[in-house]
Formats: C-alpha cells, structure tokens, sequence
C-alpha cells in the first residue's frame, strides 16, 4: 500500500517566489526533510534546501512547516494532517536567498559581540580545573544549543519590530548565558546583557522555549536569571540610594 | 574568458569540522594569515556527530592509564597497519589536546572529584573516553568554532571546492565556488590544509551527512598526490534500521560503554559466541564479569561487546545471515536492561545517553529505557586518506597537507571509537602547525590562468547539458553509485564482486559526463550534487582497486575469497597514485620498521 502527500513549497528569490504543489509517496516513519529530498531529487532537481545531519543535532535545516518553526529532519508526517497540503516555508525573519534557504549570516556577527570565555586561574598545579558535575549540568543544558536558529525566527522582536541592531536574539542570550554560569568564567557581562545585547527587550513570552527542537529552557532557565542579575546590579535601589553601576 | 575572484591566504585550510578548526586556530596563532573554507554553515560539520567521547589517556577515572597503553590498544584495533609514529604522537598528545579545550570553554562531564569524566568503550582498555553525555562532538565543534571566532582568520562558509591548483609539483592554492550565488573563487596560498572528512556518501546506508562525498580524497588524488589504505573503510555496528527513513543513523557505542548489550532474537548475548585471539585475555568469561566490568571493578574484564567495531559489526551479520535476527533485519541493542542492576535506571540512561534516548522516542516511537533498539551495521568512517607523514602531515606533494579522517595513518586496519576525535585535534594542531611554517618560509606560487579556466568550464559543463535539455540527473547516478558500493563493495567483499563495481563504477564515469542541471547557478543544489558525483566516483574506484590488492582480512577489511590474515600483506600498506591518464595505480608498501622502544610497549601489553 502506497499513501502520498501533497507538499506546498517555497520556490523563489528575493525577486519572489510562490507556494508550489508537489506530489509525493510517503513510507513509514517518515519526516518531512525525507520528503522535500525526494521531491527535489525526483521533481525539483534545483530547490535550494539546506541540511546535513538528518538527525537533529546540527540544526541546518530549520524552515517553517504549517507557519510553525521547526527542523524538517525531526517533524513526522505522521505528526501532520496529510489530508491538507503540508506547507514548508523558509524562515521569515532572515533574508531570504532562495526557495527554502535564508541568509542566518547576522547570527554569526552578532555572536562575535559576545565577549570571549575568560576562565579563572586553574584550580591545581597542572593548570586544570575543578568543577563539580551539579555546577556544570546547568551550562550544560545551554550548551546543547544547536544553533538552528528557530527561536531567533520567531521572536517577535526580531521578526516583526526588526531591532537586529539592538537586540541580540535567544540563541545569543543563551550563549551569554552558558558563559555567565560557567563555573570557571570570570569576565564581567552584565553591562553587555543590559546595553549592547538588549535584554530589557525581551518581554518572556517563551515563544523561543516552545519552538526550541533541543528543548532548552531559554526564557525560565536562561533569560528570566540574566534578566535578574541585571536588575540586581543596575536598578537595586540600595544600590543606586548609594551610587551603585549604572 | 571565465570570471572569477582572487582571494590570498598564507594558510588555506579546506574544511570547517573539528580537524579544520584546530589547524586554523594553530595557523593564526602563529601570525600567518588564514582561510577556512566551509562547505555548510560554521558549525555544522560532520563532527557535530560524534557522540561517544574523545579518547585521551588522562587517567582521572582509572590510573593504570597512561600514553602507552592507549598507544598499544590503537595499534592492536588496528591490526598493526597503522603508522606507527602517528600512534605515538597520538596517544602523547591527545591528552593535552583534550585539557585544552576546557581552557577554551568546552564543559565535559565531572568525576566525582571535579575532573574530567572518562568512559569504557570498545577496544580501550581502561575508561578513557571523555565526553558530554553523548554530545560530545557538539560541545568540540562549538568550543572550537566560538574559540577560532576571536583569532585572525577568515571564513568562506558554503564554499565548495573543486579543484586543487598547482605550480610544478607544489600546491599553491585552489579553486571552487561559493554557494548562495554561484560565483567562482580561486585562492592563492602558500601551504593547503585538507580537512575534508569521510566518503560515507559512497555507501546508500551511511551515519554520513550529504557533505561526506570524500572531496579531500579526491582533490588530493586529481593533483597527484598519494592516498593509502583506502580499502579500510568502517562500519559501525550500530545504526538504526527501522523505520526504513533513519536506517543509517548513528547509534553511539556509548549505550555499550554504559552496559548495553547485543543480543540476537532467540535473546542470547551472541558476543560470548566469538571472542578474537587478539583480546582473547582481555574479554570477559561471564556476563557478570562483564556487567562489573562496566560499573568500574578494576578486577574484572571487558564484556564482548566491547571489542572492535569491525568485529561487532561481522558478528551482527552473522546472526542475521544465519537468521538469528531482529524483525527489520538487525539485532536488538538494550540498555533497558540495568535496571535489573541499578536503581533509578532510567533516570542514568537519560542522563548518560539524552541524545540517543530522544533520537528513538522522537524519530523511532520507542523508550530506550524501557525496550531494546533494533541496529544494524551503517558505514562510518574512512581509516585510509591521504598519505602524510607522520610528524607534519604534509602529503606526498609540498604544500599540501592534510588532518582528520581524510588523511591516513592513525588507524590503520579499524579505528577504535573516540580516536577520531583525538585524531582531528592532534593532527588538526599539527598540520596547522606545520603549514604555517611551511608558509613562513615560502612565497605565493603562480596560478595557471588555463588551468582556472579549464576548472571552472568543467564544473559548468552541466548546464550546457543542461541547456541541451538532455543528459542524466546527478541524483539518479549518484544513488545508482551507493546501491552498487554497498552490495558490492561492503562489510563483506570479494574479488569477482568487487571487479563488477569497478566495472560498473566505469559505465557510471561515462554517463556522468552527460550529467544535466537545471535553473540557473544561485544555491542550486542539482549542480552541487553533480561536482559531488565526480568525487564520488573517484573514491569509489580508489576504493575497489586497493580492496582488490589487499587479498587477505584484515580489520574493517574482509574478504570471503581470503577469510584470514596475510603474514606478508601484515607488513604492508596500499598506496595509491593517479597517473597522466587518468588512471588510478595501487602498489603495496612496506611498512618501516618500528623502534624498539614501541615494540617492547607492544609486547608488554599484549
């Protein structure tokens, strides 16, 4: 028994483009990237897709699948309606370059305001360190951060009040995040998070949690402590009563 | 007259994974100016996949661990055919490799005492696998990537290259396309670092990502230079097999590290059944001495399980042959079954092996922690590469060097698990090292004007096709290419099979010469797919003419026409050359002759 699916897919540049139908025979097991690959093997020799693992853990081919950011290589059809058109879309909040391609290239320039890990002076005489496994568990969890980028898509402040220059997205909070806690980083940056990073633009509406493929907790585990030792340091009204940072 | 952009580079390095990375953080570090072309988005590469650990001998969990006996059980894993200077330097370094990256960020899971946390796997004889639970190549990749943003380096990301460029005998740069546009770029450097990675794309089931179609390979052998050992190619014994869309899938060796066990459908631990002479001593008699072995009692030994992929894999063949096998055609991995053994055993499972625990829920319906996997062997890694030597990594042409699976040496017949990951960072160091050295001392070489120009009308050539409206679909060869490599050229090989996928690797040649595209330049993944090809069938024959040489077993190298090991093909490796015509050559080299001091750590540890 052979079932098939309908696929609506972006085809186009930054000319335009269009929703384009595809037919397709669908096995089991099935995900959406097997899908798109097939069409674009079959019928579509020259769509532009992007993906490498096919096992969620490079985060390369994040696209929009039913206006819902997601990895094509981790979203079954059996988790779709098949009775409808499934629609794959490129992300929107990135430039687009072609079909299901978009240009993430700001993520990168944007990381590398992000100051670099300063580690402390190692714990013994060999110029190691000493961590213990219940301090590194919550770097850790930032640590899985695959990069897709899905929940840079759908923040609301970047996707539709556009503030790329003065906000730095969840992906890169995240990775503020993971250097902050680090147990061996020393570095002061918390003035960054406040001004150059913008973290008062977050307003934690855990869009960026719910879309996250790794199941990190961006906004209650990341964001929401960031957000308090900025607050902490710079609007403690002890603090300022006696002259404190600014 | 072809248009193209000039780029110049003291150092270009031809690769954004783990092995490229680490070579271009040691270039800048060194004040030559450095390119690294990447042919996905930085961070992507196919090192983001190694799950299980990196093999280091730091000794924090067991301190009978030490260089030499990492440096023994790599030679023994590789049945003696390895390099044996690059062993050394391996088991030396690794440990230093490995430390570094926690001062450069990397969080590897703690021992009890805040150190770095080491675990059992297979042919490794004390725990010495440091990892992140089973993300371990992710956190490398990442800790490397983030750490070569703040050198002086500069990134071309997806950029393919499709040929090296020459002056003479000397490498003096390369050219390729960029990608996103379509546009050619040739760049001009002093030293060229490959870091390619794998050819699994050669295979239909593969733990690969579409990136490894052995460019390194295959550029390397276009230009003249030499690769070796080629017809080692890994598989790994456990991928997923069903549903049918993941078959391939990595399934780490960490579930076995952490106390899972191989058994048939009649429910027997049929790695009990089939032990090597060469871990004979040190395997275990029981299941039990095996289970105390994985909860760390110094006493005991490994269980069977934990022996070479090679073996592993021809043992789950084996019962699947002889149909003893799992309903998809597999045998059953469980490491549901220690909760006979520990409390909160789910809890352990999840913590120790999170990503393989959501690759099934998510992608297969099933809990690890609650019901053994179905795995089957999927093609893993390339042992063989390009020849370099030993301490630089130069290949056989000045100029040229090469790091990570695309080179050869380090493992010789069969890689033990985690020493890819100490490869690509001892020898992504040196070769940045000595590439930069070899920059320092050189100027720019000439670029042929008619050699840029010849490139780039190849690479075009399938448009005009293309254009013509006629010709064969580069999707089509190349799954035609995958479906003969693995029924031909697989776990189990043979001389008549093998010079019928030379033969047909030929017809394949021909027709992809009408290989067509369609549309036009800019991220088109049709024509990608066709340069891919071309490298693809050259690493294919590569791999058939030294498979036929070596007429003997050996390692992930088995033949059914020669089931046991050559005394003579013992002291040999394959080189191989392509000549003016086109035509790739194999002579068998003997191996030089180690120093007494190694052998005597060889003797002492078997």
């Amino acid at each position: 028994m052979t079932a098939t699916a309908t696929f609506s897919i972006w085809r186009g540049d930054l000319q335009g483009g269009k929703l384009v139908d595809y037919q397709t025979e669908i096995v089991q097991g099935m995900v959406v990237l097997d899908a798109v690959r097939r069409i674009q093997a079959d019928q579509a020799n020259d769509m532009a897709v992007r993906w490498n693992c096919k096992a969620g853990k490079c985060g390369s081919c994040a696209t929009e699948i039913n206006g819902k950011p997601r990895l094509m290589c981790m979203t079954r059809l059996s988790d779709l309606s098949t009775t409808q058109p499934i629609r794959v879309e490129p992300m929107r909040t990135f430039p687009h370059i072609r079909d299901l391609v978009t240009d993430v290239s700001w993520n990168f320039a944007k990381k590398r305001t992000v100051r670099k890990f300063n580690p402390r002076k190692p714990d013994a005489a060999d110029g190691t360190w000493r961590m213990a496994q219940i301090d590194v568990d919550r770097v850790q969890e930032f640590r899985k951060c695959i990069e897709c980028f899905l929940c840079q898509d759908v923040c609301h402040v970047l996707r539709n009040h556009q503030l790329f220059d003065e906000y730095i997205g969840p992906r890169l909070l995240v990775y503020d995040a993971a250097l902050v806690m680090h147990p061996l980083d020393s570095d002061q940056r918390l003035a960054d998070l406040r001004h150059a990073h913008g973290i008062g633009y977050c307003n934690i509406t855990k869009c960026c949690t719910n879309v996250c493929p790794e199941e990190i907790k961006i906004t209650d585990n990341a964001i929401i402590p960031l957000k308090e030792r900025v607050v902490d340091l710079y609007f403690d009204p002890l603090t300022r009563l006696f002259g404190g940072a600014r | 007259m072809a248009q193209y952009e000039t780029i110049q580079h003291d150092v270009l390095v031809i690769g954004a994974g783990g092995a490229g990375l680490r070579g271009a953080i040691e270039a800048a570090g060194r004040g030559v100016s450095v390119g690294v072309i990447s042919k996905s988005l930085l961070g992507k590469a196919h090192t983001v996949m190694a799950e299980g650990g990196v093999a280091a001998a730091l000794s924090n969990v067991d301190d009978r661990d030490n260089w030499k006996v990492h440096f023994a059980d790599t030679m023994r894993g590789g049945q003696y055919v390895n390099n044996w200077r690059m062993a050394e330097l391996h088991a030396k370094e690794a440990p230093d490799r490995v430390r570094e990256l926690e001062a450069w960020g990397a969080v590897f899971d703690r021992t009890p005492d805040g150190r770095i946390l080491q675990r059992n796997f297979g042919g490794h004889r004390y725990a010495r696998l440091a990892h992140v639970g089973d993300r371990t190549g992710l956190e490398m990749i990442r800790t490397l990537q983030d750490h070569a943003t703040f050198e002086r380096m500069s990134f071309y990301t997806e950029f393919t290259i499709v040929s090296l460029l020459k002056e003479g005998n000397r490498v003096v740069g390369a050219i390729g396309y960029q990608r996103e546009k379509g546009l050619f770029f040739v760049f001009q450097a002093k030293a060229v670092v490959l870091a390619t990675g794998g050819l699994g794309r050669a295979y239909k089931i593969t733990s690969n990502s579409w990136e490894g179609t052995g460019d390194g390979f295959a550029l390397a052998l276009d230009a003249g230079a030499e690769l070796r050992d080629v017809e080692f190619v890994q598989f790994h014994p456990t991928g997923m097999i069903w549903p049918p869309s993941v078959a391939g899938l990595l399934v780490t060796e960490g579930v076995r590290g952490e106390g899972g066990v191989l058994r048939n459908r009649l429910g027997r631990r049929f790695m009990f059944d089939d032990i090597p002479a060469l871990y004979k001593n040190q395997t275990a008699d029981t299941e039990e001495e095996g289970w105390r072995y994985t909860v760390g009692d110094k006493n005991a030994r490994r269980p069977p399980e934990l022996v070479t992929r090679d073996h592993v894999a021809r043992c789950i063949m084996r019962e699947v042959r002889e149909g003893r096998g799992s309903p998809h055609g597999g045998v059953f991995l469980d490491i549901a079954w220690i909760k006979e053994k520990i409390p909160n055993a789910e809890k352990h499972i999840r913590a120790k092996l999170p990503s393989m625990y959501d690759q099934f829920l998510k992608l297969a319906d099933l809990d690890i922690t609650k019901e053994p996997m179905e795995v089957g062997p999927t093609t893993h890694y390339s042992m063989g590469g390009v020849r370099v030597d030993g301490d630089s990594q130069m290949s056989s042409l000045p100029g040229l060097f090469a790091a990570g699976e695309c080179a050869a040496g380090l493992h010789g017949a069969n890689r033990l698990g985690g020493n890819s990951l100490s490869d690509l960072l001892v020898f992504g160091k040196r070769a940045g090292e000595y590439a930069a050295r070899f920059a320092l001392e050189t100027s720019l070489g000439r670029v042929s004007e008619s050699a840029v120009n010849e490139n780039i009308r190849q690479a075009l050539a399938p448009f005009e096709n293309g254009a013509k409206g006629r010709g064969e679909s580069p999707y089509q060869l190349q799954a035609e290419l995958q479906e003969m490599m693995q029924e031909l050229v697989g776990i189990v090989r043979t001389e008549n099979e093998m010079v019928r996928a030379l033969d047909g690797i030929q017809k394949l040649k021909e027709r992809s010469r009408s290989l067509h595209v369609e549309g036009n330049r800019m991220y088109n993944v049709g024509w990608h797919t066709a340069v891919d090809v071309g490298n693809l069938l050259t690493v294919s024959e590569a791999i058939c003419r030294a498979a036929l040489e070596r007429r003997e077993s050996r390692g992930a190298h088995y033949r059914i026409d020669y089931p046991d090991k050559s005394e003579s093909l013992a002291k040999v490796n394959t080189t191989l050359h392509k000549g003016e015509d086109g035509a790739i050559s194999v002579r068998l080299e003997p191996i030089k002759e180690m120093p007494a001091e190694l052998k005597q750590i060889i003797e002492e540890m078997k």
